[in-house]
């Protein structure tokens, strides 16, 4: 066991730090939060200098190769730093899903585009009536003369509406809710038939409702994983989970930072209100939180590789309840004891407290995870 | 000791569920179920309706509009309303500076402001908190010196709810610096057209606009705009705590929720097969009502022990209504958050043509949840409470 960062996970760090404090100081962020996009294309393309943007991906199709821990250190600052660029839409869902399932051919054609910063990926997964079940999906591809057609309705896309492709989850055969008969399908974000509808989340980053009305795909634009479709899909959940759990890190690093400031600038009857011990005690406990879910997110980087979906789920659905327990503890705190302040969007905490909102309720909150956990066999089950 | 209501007292409880289910616009009882803003105009229409049955300022004294009811009956009176998703009348109005000025005010500022704080003619705000004087509201540096007939008053007030609409502001402004903080404060009500005052609009983390500051620079008030003794300010505004005790608590609203939440629960159930995570929801939901009902019962007892006190208690029971009450209704925000799962992300609002607000319910969950958190910071945060209950507990 080996729980200290490596020198290149060092520099790794180091370098997203740097990047974040051009991009990100609070006006300059809010000038891109209330732009049309409410991202920039621009610092995309300065991810991509970085290596960012083909972070996970093969250095045989250009990308930096790095694996769960590298992507834990880029998403913590990422948190931190509140960034709203696409990285987890393109690199880890839509990079995802090619990677794993993606043939040759595919990975040739969409990676190069995907590391250089130039080609934006979302996936199009959850449907409206599925609530966090990955396989309860109605959308269906039909089998065509030379392809696919699909027909369906998509909601929440992560940057739906600026992709370039979409991986789109549609079932070839059975029921809505069987685990076997689906297949993932790449469709061109302004391919005819798709009408996509952008909106904003809770934390003000961009999200899309994408209706298919009898798109044609054709055969070479399916991924290749027959039969084994959900298991990609639930494997890069999962990787997607372990890498919120360290952006989630991040964001209650820095409100207990911001939080332990303004309390001990903060006076009210003469003094700090850092010297009340109500407050201390509230500090001590947001801190005992953070490190619980830190604890976690170092836990699910590592059970994420897990080959065993049955363990690999376990280990994500206990990382994801500890992650949204100490995000709710540590953000309600951190706004309590701002006061008035805290409750704007004027002061970044509050911006803190919307994202770490958003990321408990990304692929399944405590209540899911929790439930997933008690009934399957528990995490330490001999 | 009997806890069932009298035939009188369920009667009662009757026709008020009667005239709410008669009166109250559908558009206005939507707006309600869903969390929405309310515009000036639904407010006004609402407090129209309820003044034309008498019933706007019902906790008055009779003489300026009030019914005269027990603290019981007013509590019942209060309790059904929110039940039936009435929206509560402009607190700032009448419960806060229309009991200052009819307890504490002259008989020419009680004609002139009262009848038009009933029918909201006059829309009032509060203008106590300060930027350095929240918690330690006595602190406060907005002043207001004597020149001629008038005080002339520079400073800045902020956190002011609803200060965008209000045609009057009281504030709690300094007259006298030399002696201890308390004692130099007085209670000033100030016409928002005055030359010299500037509303700024605050955004809040739910995307809404509810809160501003208030900026006083050089503004002219007459000296009859004075409410009772220069420097007795801190009086008054102690008074308004003490006096403000039913309401608090947000049983009745805090009920609805819990019905709410229930029936989306049950319903989100059957649209969506057996999902795991409902049965929880559930117990939560059923856990939460326990504890609501154990407030309720606090808040009677809190009422009754007023009313055998004649209004002196000093029992610290009014803190836990104000911290159990704001817990509680958090606590619902989050099971309804929870219940929403990944639509809680989804801003839905009527201007991206979501007009069927029962089939976005989901849409406005996250901006309740966010919102929410206000509730155990203002009106004596939830941390200042404690230091109350402790302070009386270990003084006794
Ligand atoms: C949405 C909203 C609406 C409001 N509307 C109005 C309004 O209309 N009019 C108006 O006048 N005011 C209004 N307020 C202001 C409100 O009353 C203040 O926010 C409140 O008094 C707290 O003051 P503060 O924000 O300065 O926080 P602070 O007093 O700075 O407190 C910060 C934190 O420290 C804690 N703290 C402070 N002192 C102690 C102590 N001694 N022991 C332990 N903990 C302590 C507090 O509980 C809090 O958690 C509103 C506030 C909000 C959020």
């Amino acid at each position: 066991m080996d729980l200290q960062i490596n020198e290149q996970q060092r520099l790794l760090k180091e370098s997203v730090q740097k990047l974040a404090a051009d991009l990100y100081p609070f006006e300059k962020r809010e000038a891109i939060r209330l732009s049309e996009a409410g991202w920039s294309r621009d610092y995309w393309a300065q991810y991509a200098e970085l290596g960012l943007a083909g972070l996970t991906v093969e250095e045989a199709y250009g990308g930096i190769g790095c694996g769960p821990f590298e992507t834990m250190v880029v998403m913590e600052e990422l948190g931190r730093s509140l960034a709203p660029e696409p990285f987890v839409a393109t690199v880890l869902l839509g990079g995802g899903l090619i990677r794993h399932a993606g043939n040759e051919e595919q990975k040739e054609r969409l990676l190069p585009g995907l590391c250089s910063g130039e080609l934006l990926l979302a996936f199009a997964h959850l449907e409206e009536q599925a609530r966090h079940e990955l396989h309860d999906i109605a959308t269906v591809a039909a089998k065509t003369a030379d392809g696919y057609r699909l027909k369906g309705r998509k909601t929440l896309v992560l940057h739906g509406s600026d992709a370039d492709v979409l991986v789109v989850a549609a079932r070839l055969s059975g029921d809505r809710l069987d685990r076997d008969g689906i297949g993932l399908f790449l469709v061109a974000g302004d391919a005819s038939g798709v009408s996509r509808q952008g909106h904003r989340t809770i934390d003000g980053r961009p999200a899309a409702e994408i209706v298919f009305q009898d798109v044609d795909v054709p055969s070479r634009d399916m991924l290749d994983a027959p039969g084994e479709t959900l298991a990609v899909i639930e494997r890069v959940a999962d990787e997607t989970i372990a890498a919120l759990a360290a952006e989630g890190v991040g964001v209650m690093d820095e409100m207990l930072k911001m939080t332990i400031e303004h309390v001990g600038l903060r006076k009210q009857f003469g003094t700090e209100i850092a010297s009340f011990q109500a407050i201390q005690h509230r500090l001590a406990d947001m801190y005992i939180a953070l490190e619980q879910a830190r604890s976690m997110a170092i836990y699910a980087a590592g059970i994420g590789r897990d080959n065993d979906p049955e363990r690999r789920g376990a280990g994500i659905a206990a990382a994801k309840v500890q992650l949204c327990r100490s995000l709710r503890y540590v953000g309600q705190q951190a706004i309590q004891l701002h006061g008035g302040i805290g409750m704007t969007m004027e002061y970044k905490v509050g911006h803190l407290f919307q994202r770490a909102t958003a990321i408990e309720a990304l692929f399944g909150g405590a209540e899911h995870h929790l439930q997933t956990l008690a009934a399957g066999g528990g995490l330490f089950a001999a | 000791m009997d806890l069932d209501f009298t035939d009188e007292e369920a009667a009662f409880c009757e026709e008020v569920r009667d005239f709410v289910r008669k009166s109250l616009p559908r558009s206005i009882r939507q707006k309600m179920l869903f969390n929405r803003e309310l515009t000036k105009d639904d407010l006004i229409t609402w407090t129209r309706i309820l003044d034309k049955k008498g019933w706007a300022v019902s906790h008055w004294p009779v003489e300026w509009g009030g019914m005269g009811w027990s603290p019981v009956k007013q509590a019942l009176f209060i309790d059904v309303m929110q039940q039936e998703m009435a929206p509560d009348t402009l607190s700032f109005g009448t419960s806060m500076v229309g009991p200052i000025i009819y307890t504490f005010g002259n008989e020419t500022q009680k004609k002139r402001f009262l009848p038009r704080i009933v029918n909201l003619e006059d829309w009032w705000c509060q203008g106590f908190s300060e930027p350095q004087a929240g918690s330690d509201l006595a602190s406060l540096r907005t002043t207001a010196v004597r020149d001629g007939d008038d005080y002339v008053v520079n400073g800045q007030k902020t956190w002011t709810t609803l200060g965008q609409h209000a045609d009057w502001i009281f504030c709690l402004v300094r007259t006298n610096r030399e002696v201890k903080k308390q004692a130099g404060i007085s209670f000033l009500l100030i016409d928002m057209t005055s030359p010299g005052v500037t509303v700024r609009p605050i955004q809040t983390i739910d995307g809404g606009y509810e809160i501003n500051d208030v900026f006083l620079d050089n503004v002219r008030v007459p000296a009859e705009n004075l409410v009772g003794e220069e420097n007795r300010g801190w009086d008054y505004a102690k008074f308004l705590l003490q006096h403000e005790r039913t309401g608090i608590a947000r049983v009745g609203a805090s009920k609805a929720s819990l019905r709410r939440a229930r029936e989306l629960a049950e319903r989100e159930g059957r649209d969506n097969s057996a999902r795991l995570d409902l049965p929880h929801i559930r117990s939560r939901i059923a856990l939460l009502e326990v504890e609501l009902k154990a407030l309720e019962i606090t808040q009677y007892r809190v009422l009754s022990e007023e009313s055998q006190s004649g209004g002196n208690s000093h029992s610290p029971a009014a803190s836990i209504l104000k911290v159990k009450g704001s817990e509680i209704q958090q606590a619902i925000s989050e099971v309804m958050l929870d219940l929403a799962g990944p639509h809680a992300l989804t801003l839905l609002t009527p201007a991206d043509g979501h007009n069927d607000l029962d089939r976005s319910w989901a849409g406005t969950v996250a901006e309740t949840y966010l919102n929410w958190r206000k509730v155990s910071i203002y009106g004596g945060s939830n941390e200042i409470q404690r230091n109350i209950i402790a302070k009386q507990l270990l003084a006794s």
